[in-house]
């Protein structure tokens, strides 16, 4: 079973239904029991980073989540939610993978929210992805490029796509919705 | 490098797909759920769902068809009628839709703007616009959806866009009226005018017909995406040509 961290955030169905459309058995939770016996966890997010670490702490997930052994999937938010802190709002946030997500900034022929379906070039080997592909981000704030960059997309600047650090994976874009390159980067973090 | 975002725009009325012209006289074109497939079929990169009978009669777009379309489609979509609150916005995004977009609804009370925005980011906050070249200048429309409810909001489009960004919006629809339904390509001095004011993602809509609207568009006025609806619905152009052809003139975009 797959155990999706409630979050609060708003795409959490469409989540749920990207699993569905995969046969793929899932579940909404905000237990750390549940979470913590599932076999993968997956940590979506929309929204703010102050508010997101707020539902989390106020459900005693953040330190249960800190604890994992098994695979764990950040998305969009979820991803930003792993590193040490937040410029938005200013947010303590999981301090699993080091670093401090900052706002991106707009300039001529580069709008924020980098919205839309963007190239993703992988820079290392990585288990979720398998070449080039398109896939589908909506974001104004950025993961700084360290040690956990295994992919990239280019929007004036390079932003991190996907990191990894041990079990914790995070995909800045939304799997869920990026077509049957997003149905194949969930596969591959169900079959890790 | 971001690509350019081919939008198909499926106009709602009484739960089915309609395309009028220049905002009158609406034809059926088919079923919500079989469009929304073919199109992400095709490559799609965005969906918008306008409910354009919902914002003149004061009522709200039903929540099951949008979750019906959660269910099933796999790329981004939007959803625009009648959301007049927070409440509102939360019942549609909860149901799996990525973007809420208001037009009307925002022109009576541009604070709406900014709650949803603290609410739900604005990354989720599309504010449309109708927009009319009057003169040399372009003023901006409400309640288009009905033929007998539509009328003048008394604002110009360039500084209502610029409000809308200042007030949390993550995204512009600009539709211009003149162009709306007749084919002859976008206005794309007016689009040119309004990526000049704004920082977020603008869409352009109304006019698209052929290729070479598209390009254009996207060259001359840099828009981040842009919208059809009758020309892919009656065939005209289909998505997939679209893309392929603007890849070979040297556009970026998802194949």
């Amino acid at each position: 079973m797959i155990a999706i961290v409630d979050s609060g955030g708003a795409n959490l169905s469409s989540v749920l239904f990207a699993f569905e459309r995969l046969g793929i058995p899932a579940q909404l939770s905000s237990d750390p029991d549940t979470i913590a016996s599932s076999a993968k966890v997956l940590l979506p997010g929309v929204g703010a980073a102050a508010a997101a670490m707020d539902t989390l702490k106020r459900n005693e997930l953040s330190a249960c989540l800190r604890q994992l052994k098994q695979p764990v999937l950040g998305i969009c938010l979820g991803m930003q939610l792993l590193y040490d802190r937040s410029e938005e709002g200013d947010a303590l946030c999981l301090g699993i993978i080091p670093g401090v997500v900052a706002r991106l900034n707009a300039s001529p022929g580069r709008s924020i929210p980098h919205m839309g379906w963007n190239r993703v070039t992988p820079r290392r080997d990585c288990a979720l992805l398998d070449g080039e592909e398109f896939f589908y981000f909506v974001h104004s704030y950025a993961a700084p490029m360290g040690a956990a960059v295994c992919a990239v997309a280019e929007h004036g600047v390079e932003i991190p796509a996907v990191v990894q650090r041990e079990n914790w994976f995070g995909a800045q874009f939304h799997p869920e919705r990026s077509a049957a390159a997003g149905q194949r980067f969930l596969k591959r973090f169900v079959e890790l | 490098m971001l690509t350019k975002r081919i939008i198909a725009c499926l106009d709602v009325k009484d739960g089915v797909v309609v395309k009028g012209t220049r905002f009158a006289g609406h034809q059926v074109v088919g079923e919500i759920l079989e469009l929304a497939q073919r199109y992400r079929d095709q490559g799609v990169d965005e969906l918008i769902f306008y409910d354009i009978t919902a914002s003149p009669d004061g009522r709200r777009v039903s929540k099951k068809w949008v979750e019906n379309v959660a269910r099933v489609i796999d790329v981004p979509f939007c959803v625009a009628g009648g959301i007049r609150s927070v409440g509102d916005a939360k019942e549609i995004l909860h149901s799996g839709a990525d973007k809420i977009s208001i037009n009307s609804p925002a022109l009576e009370n541009p604070g709406l703007i900014s709650e949803l925005a603290a609410v739900f980011g604005n990354q989720c906050v599309v504010v449309g616009v109708d927009s009319k070249r009057q003169n040399d200048d372009f003023a901006v429309y409400r309640n288009t959806g009905s033929e007998s409810k539509i009328q003048e909001s008394g604002r110009r489009t360039l500084e209502w866009i610029a409000e809308a960004e200042r007030l949390g919006a993550g995204e512009i629809v600009l539709n211009c009226m003149n162009q709306d339904g007749t084919g002859s390509g976008y206005d794309v001095e007016q689009l040119a005018q309004a990526r000049a004011q704004l920082t977020i993602p603008l869409i352009a809509s109304g006019g698209a017909r052929k290729v070479d609207h598209f390009e254009r568009v996207f060259r001359d006025a840099g828009v981040d995406g842009a919208l059809a609806a009758g020309a892919f619905h009656r065939g005209e152009l289909t998505i997939p040509d679209l893309k392929v052809e603007l890849r070979k003139r040297g556009l970026e975009v998802r194949l």
